[in-house]
């Protein structure tokens, strides 16, 4: 994929009672909204581990949505609560890690807000295109070429001697 | 019959490791008679020809500690990967990182000019800096290189078997030549400790609120604490929730919160993610102002829940550095 073609690929999790719904909604009302966002339907936004949105990154998206009911609409009572503070922290600890602060959205989206869904997806896209890509896996490879020469020097020396396995196995990076 | 070999090395470490060892105490003449030590750099005479005349997989077993962050440490790393059998991550850095992994959040730059140039005790006018090759009176010096990134033992070479800890305490290490010798160790990949959180052989564990909640957090220097009460619910951000178990609570019984340097049970991936998700939802507070205002108490979120852990993180490192090839 060149530079030109790239578009942002944009997870959302969205709580099914709100924002799912409302993307459901979105679509049966037809309307047109940018199509980068991959939904996950989860059953309360306070079920959005902090892992998932790390891992997200780490796999290459290039942005996490986050949709949850309005405060005092869970409903679960708090759930949407907790995915706030943990939002707010998270926020932070991405900044110290170099990480965009919009590249991670939360909204409150209640289930009528079908318009809502198309607006905040559209800004979304806009911001993180505008940003480019994150890239991470891209990344990843790239801070270990620095370990390639070593490996190529350490895989020769051993050609001449007994196979071994070890040698041949890639570096794994789960 | 030749007792089976046995060695010990250490890469980015602060030594501690080695100390653990030698805290085995008289237990090492037991390890002794049932074992030789071929390779110990920091307690015994061998050199790293030593090592090369060893056939491969000659070693039973290398316990390996400290991060991986120098060319030499890597190539180290992989003849000592071929020469044993079992390759043993011993401690923090080498399972997942530890405190020199914290040098992730920083490129190799920013490192070099503090250490050698801007940093408050040095005197270095010509801005002198280590050179990887150097030509003095017609001889050529060699240094390893630094790497741009840290990283875990596991992200260079397969390892086989990860001690905990900072350090592994004596009881684990032992435990861990005692399955070796006798020949009954988990499966490959194991951490040979229980897998379990902290909290569960906690000595406070029975006064851990049901419902913590937090309306501020505290660094253990800034409040007077109740010995006997668990940390979280006097505010203070302890580790044990979502670090394993298996130190027997050592800090805790010294009067300090868990810093996690066990790592994540089995089932976490990124033990500063599960922290960080445990102590928020806690938070009492529902308007953002307020929550902003009690999240404050935690200055350095990565700091503090990756104290032991970023390079071996989901994000490794601070993903706006510059990539080696690039710099």
């Amino acid at each position: 994929m060149n530079e030109k073609q790239w578009t942002p690929r944009i997870v959302a999790f969205f709580c099914n009672w709100c924002t799912y719904t409302a993307a459901d909604l979105a679509g049966v009302s037809r309307l047109k909204y940018a199509p980068n966002m991959r939904v996950i339907r989860i059953m309360c936004s306070g079920r959005v581990d902090p892992q998932f949105i790390l891992e997200a990154f780490a796999k290459g998206a290039d942005g996490v949505l986050i949709g949850g009911c309005h405060p005092n609409d869970c409903h679960y009572a708090e759930g949407n609560y907790k995915m706030l503070r943990r939002f707010q922290l998270l926020q932070r600890m991405l900044k110290d890690m170099g990480i965009e602060e919009d590249r991670l959205r939360l909204e409150w989206i209640s289930a009528a807000e079908g318009e809502k869904v198309k607006t905040v997806m559209n800004d979304m896209v806009a911001k993180v295109t505008a940003m480019g890509p994150l890239g991470m896996p891209g990344r990843f490879a790239d801070w270990d070429k620095e370990m390639e020469h070593l490996e190529a020097a350490v895989a020769t020396a051993e050609a001449g001697q007994p196979a071994h396995s070890h040698s041949q196995q890639e570096v794994k990076h789960a | 019959m030749p007792k089976p070999k046995i060695g010990f090395y250490w890469c980015a470490s602060c030594g501690g490791c080695e100390e653990a060892i030698v805290d085995l105490a008289e237990d090492i003449l037991g390890v002794l008679d049932a074992l030789d030590i071929v390779f110990w750099p920091c307690a015994m005479d061998f050199k790293r020809s030593d090592v090369d005349a060893i056939p491969d997989g000659g070693i039973v077993a290398t316990f390996l500690n400290g991060a991986i962050r120098t060319s030499e440490q890597e190539e180290m790393a992989h003849l000592l990967r071929r020469k044993s059998q079992y390759l043993i991550a011993y401690g923090s850095c080498a399972h997942t990182g530890g405190i020199p992994g914290l040098a992730n959040q920083f490129s190799r730059e920013e490192i070099m000019k503090w250490v050698f140039e801007d940093g408050p005790s040095n005197v270095n006018e010509a801005k002198v800096r280590p050179q990887t090759q150097w030509t003095e009176n017609g001889c050529e010096v060699h240094l390893p290189e630094l790497r741009h990134v840290v990283r875990s033992l596991d992200q260079v070479v397969p390892v086989d078997y990860y001690l905990p800890g900072c350090p592994p305490t004596p009881k684990l290490t032992k435990a861990a030549v005692g399955a070796l010798l006798e020949g009954r160790l988990p499966a490959k990949g194991s951490v040979l400790a229980p897998d379990i959180a902290l909290c569960d052989e906690c000595p406070r564990k029975a006064s851990k609120p049901v419902n913590t909640s937090f309306t501020e957090f505290k660094r253990p220097h800034q409040k007077i604490l109740d010995p006997n009460l668990c940390f979280l619910a006097q505010g203070v951000v302890c580790m044990g929730p979502a670090t394993r178990g298996g130190c027997e609570a050592l800090c805790i019984s010294g009067h300090m919160p868990c810093t996690g340097c066990f790592g994540g049970t089995s089932r976490v991936r990124d033990q500063g993610a599960k922290i960080l998700s445990s102590l928020c939802a806690n938070i009492a507070p529902k308007e953002e102002d307020e929550i902003d205002q009690v999240l404050a108490g935690i200055p350095d979120p990565v700091g503090t829940f990756y104290r032991y852990g970023l390079a071996r993180s989901l994000l490794r490192r601070r993903v706006d550095l510059p990539a080696p090839a690039k710099e």
